[in-house]
């Protein structure tokens, strides 16, 4: 007997197809719809081109955003996107994914006026994807240098590295550790944020400048490793991202349907199908930051029906922000906090729910208090933090000074080695922001060039 | 309650709200669907001599400067008088003003500068029971090339000769319209007082290009390429026919002269500072033709609003009290000292008025206290020229105070003098006669 569609849905366990085509098509379309010319003439009159713009101080590359505004408002997309991409080239995908909330547009002057910022994110896509669309590149390469440099990892940090350093004159080897370019950006992000395999397009404007010749499936390890990168090149950017994943430290084996955020969300982005990836019907994830959200709304886009995030503290200490929060609420994901997870229950190697223990601030720590819940979880999420990795300290840690098990740079993203940089997540120094990940490869580059050329 | 009907030069109206002669008023549909919604009066559109009706382009005649959010602020037009025939407009003006008596029923006309032309169309509009004529020495496109319209308002001796041609012949006011596009709005307006005239309206269109085509390289509103300077109108031009209404206001010569303010009135806010300059009523067209005739409501209401709160019982109490504040810069109080202050609570600190005093004024508003975003007027570099509380976008965050007399202003560390002192009496005047 054929399934009926309800049945579908509701189907216990951790299953495939429990929505329709049609339906997951609807879901995951773009969150936020880009500006059409109108909206966006409409948006960027709002702008009051302030003085030493406070919404300029809060972007992390520093775009000047009253300029490329003004530049929209007079006509002039073309503009506004040279002046977005100078100082930030992933500024398409920074557009699409930067938390704006609690960047330039909580920093933005009518925010404080009236609580309603002007849309710069969306008025720095609407520029970015019209001179992308277009492929209208607005950087030459300066003349050879005939220096090399090794960049390691095509993510944020290693793309924004590579561009700059090939603007220079540089010529640029990027090593992937994976197949394909992109990083976090190709599969650390909602699909929902950037559709359209955005992240590859940007690539490959990224890359068109010329000079960036992208290696993949080289990750740092037996094969790959730093020393031979300076043996052979002039410089090094290590611009990797972060390898490992927290666990949940509980004991006993892992029962079936406990899983990484992150490899579900990588899993969502890869998919050709999005209807082949099975989920539960009632999904914990424990977490609260941006990969838990980003995890429970696309858990629940596949026709989950109970999804719920788990935080260990308050509501208002979730590293998600509160428009993340909210964008989870409007999806019916319920967020609890002050639970901690203890057990995991299980039934035929599966599991079947997970026992939560509530948290309180004791002489500021966080303690149980002893009173237990159990939700009933078909499939159980970890989204608790990454780290660093076991494979990447093991490789670096000998030759590069570590800073609590992240690569320690200065402001300029030079490490321990003189001819050795990092930038973005697996720095001391970031805020795991693709943004800031960007902002971190850019100024090593300059730094880089600045050192090559004494 | 207040009470605002209306009596210009003897044609009475509900209200001093009236439609301007343009396109709004060019058919008794239009007047009809103005009357309904609440227009204390119509300029019908100019009429034009007996014959074959006159032409317009086929293409757009209207071009436009926009504000934020595509506000219009200026409209600029090349259409010309009414191209319907004369006699059906006469009829419907007659079955409109029969239909709606209390409403006021004037007729704008123009017709070649020649005695007979203007003696033959009088009789035909007094027939229609209309209240009044409205001479158009005003248009400045297209009809002027033919010698009439502003061709005419730009001679004063021709606003004479008409006007008196005219006063001769009729029994209904006549109200004379006057271009702004001369030197002095005072000659023809004292022209059009030598002629007879009831009352004058001003100020008709504004000389302008409003725009050029960057693709072909054509003015706007382009007719096949080609542009022609057009009439321009719309709140833009508010300040310019302010100032012209007061300029009739306060002349010796033209003192009590009626006056019907018109140029860019779109509020009752609008409406009331015409009147305290001296307008006995004002005439409205481009905020009609941006927002639809509706808008008259909210000029009746907030009229009467704020007369309410003013105490003004009728206009009045309003018309022609800000005329004698009207005055020369050289009699102007140079012991009156003013100082900006920043209202920190609803500053919202988008450093506009710092950049303006930095970059372009006199460098009195600060930007960082203690390392913090601040902005603060600097009392002793101060000069009180009010640009900041131009640029400031939120309403009343930067104020103009007064330092008081005997205060010590700190940019000149001399005492604030209580005494009215102008220019004429400055030490600095080189034309001032010592006291012997």
């Amino acid at each position: 007997m054929v399934a009926s569609a309800l049945e579908k849905r509701l189907q216990d366990g951790v299953a495939a197809g429990r929505l329709k085509s049609s339906e997951l098509k609807d879901n995951f379309t773009d969150v936020h719809p880009p500006l059409d010319k109108h909206e966006a003439l409409v948006a960027s009159d709002r702008c009051y081109f302030c003085y030493d713009a406070p919404c300029v101080t809060a972007c992390p590359t520093s775009i000047d955003i009253p300029q490329f505004i003004r530049e929209i408002s007079t006509g002039n997309t073309t503009g506004a996107a040279e002046t977005i991409l100078e100082q930030n080239i992933l500024g398409g995908m920074c557009a699409r994914v930067c938390p704006t909330e609690t960047l330039c547009e909580q920093a933005c002057v009518r925010e404080l006026a009236e609580g309603k910022p002007v849309q710069i994110g969306l008025l720095q896509r609407f520029a970015t994807d019209d001179a992308m669309e277009q492929n209208k590149q607005f950087f030459e390469r300066k003349p050879a240098t005939g220096k090399t440099i090794a960049v390691v990892g095509a993510g944020p940090a290693g793309l924004a590295c590579a561009h700059r350093l090939a603007m220079h004159g540089h010529e640029v080897t990027v090593y992937e550790a994976r197949k394909k370019p992109g990083g976090l950006n190709e599969f650390g992000i909602a699909a929902y944020k950037t559709v359209d395999d955005f992240a590859q397009h940007e690539v490959d404007y990224i890359t068109a400048i010329g000079g960036i010749d992208i290696k993949y499936n080289q990750p740092l390890g037996s094969k790959l490793n730093l020393q031979k990168l300076r043996q052979n090149h002039d410089a090094v950017f290590l611009g990797m991202g972060l390898s490992g994943v927290n666990a949940l430290g509980l004991k006993g084996k892992e029962p079936v349907g406990v899983m990484d955020a992150v490899d579900f969300i990588a899993q969502l982005r890869q998919a050709k199908n999005k209807g082949k990836i099975a989920v539960g019907r009632r999904i914990v994830v424990i977490g609260g930051g941006m990969t838990a959200v980003d995890c429970a709304v696309q858990a629940k886009l596949l026709g989950a029906e109970e999804v719920t995030i788990c935080y260990r503290r308050g509501q208002d200490q979730m590293n998600a922000s509160p428009y993340e929060q909210e964008l989870a609420a409007t999806h019916g994901v319920v967020i609890r906090d002050w639970l901690q997870p203890q057990k995991l229950k299980t039934k035929a190697g599966s599991v079947s729910g997970i026992t939560l223990e509530y948290t309180q601030m004791n002489k500021k720590k966080l303690v149980g208090t002893g009173e237990m819940i159990t939700l009933a979880a078909d499939q159980v999420f970890r989204a608790i933090g990454q780290t660093f990795g076991d494979e990447n300290s093991n490789t670096l840690e000998d030759e590069l000074k570590l800073d609590k098990g992240r690569i320690a740079t200065n402001e300029e993203g030079a490490t321990s080695l003189s001819d050795v940089w990092a930038g973005g997540d697996c720095t001391n120094s970031g805020d795991d922001l693709t943004v800031t990940a960007v902002a971190q490869g850019r100024d090593a580059a300059e730094a880089i060039t600045k050192a090559l050329s004494v | 309650m207040a009470d605002i009907s209306n009596d210009f030069c003897g044609i009475k109206s509900p209200n001093p709200f009236w439609l301007a002669s343009a396109p709004p008023t060019d058919k008794a549909y239009n007047v009809e669907r103005a009357f309904k919604a609440g227009w204390g009066g119509v300029v019908w559109k100019t009429l034009g001599e007996d014959g074959p009706p006159i032409v317009n382009v086929n293409g757009p005649r209207y071009g436009a400067i926009w504000g934020a959010d595509r506000r219009l602020l200026g409209l600029n037009n090349i259409e010309l008088i009414t191209d319907r025939d004369l006699h059906l407009n006469l009829r419907e003006i007659k079955e409109v003003k029969a239909k709606w008596p209390d409403r006021a029923m004037v007729v704008s006309l123009m017709v070649p500068c020649e005695e007979q032309a203007w003696k033959s169309i009088l009789p035909l509009v007094e027939e229609t029971g209309a209240d009044g004529i409205e001479l158009n020495f005003g248009c400045p496109h297209g009809m002027s090339e033919r010698g009439m319209g502003a061709a005419v308002g730009q001679v004063p001796e021709y606003i004479e000769m008409v006007t008196r041609w005219c006063k001769q012949t009729t029994r209904m006011p006549v109200i004379v319209k006057l271009t702004p596009n001369i030197s002095d709005i005072r000659y023809p307006a004292r022209a059009a007082k030598a002629g007879g005239a009831d009352a004058v309206s001003l100020i008709n269109t504004v000389s302008s290009i409003i725009s050029v085509n960057l693709d072909d390289f054509s003015p706007e509103p382009s007719i096949d390429g080609k542009g022609s300077h057009g009439g321009y109108c719309g709140p833009a031009v508010k300040p310019i026919a302010l100032n012209m209404v007061a300029e009739i206001g306060r002349d010796a010569e033209t003192a009590g002269l009626p006056i019907s303010g018109i140029g860019g009135i779109t509020t009752w806010r609008d409406a009331a500072e015409f009147l305290a300059l001296g307008a006995g009523n004002v005439q409205v067209c481009t905020a009609a033709m941006t927002y639809g005739f509706k808008i008259v409501e909210e000029m009746i209401s907030g009229l009467e609003a704020w007369m309410d709160t003013q105490g003004h019982r009728t206009l009045d109490d309003v018309i022609g009290r800000a005329v004698p504040n009207v005055t020369d810069w050289q009699y102007l109080n140079l012991n009156y000292v003013t100082k900006a202050k920043i209202d920190q609570d609803s500053c919202i600190k988008c450093g506009r008025c710092h950049i303006a005093c930095e970059d372009t004024s006199h460098q009195a508003i600060t930007n960082m206290l203690d390392g913090e975003r601040h902005f603060e007027v600097i009392d002793e570099e101060c000069v009180g020229c009010n640009l900041c509380v131009n640029v400031c976008p939120v309403e009343s965050c930067i104020t103009m105070e007064q330092v008081p007399a005997g205060q010590v202003d700190a940019r000149t560390g001399k005492k604030v003098v209580k005494k009215y002192g102008n220019w004429t009496e400055h030490p600095n005047n080189p034309s001032v006669v010592a006291a012997e």
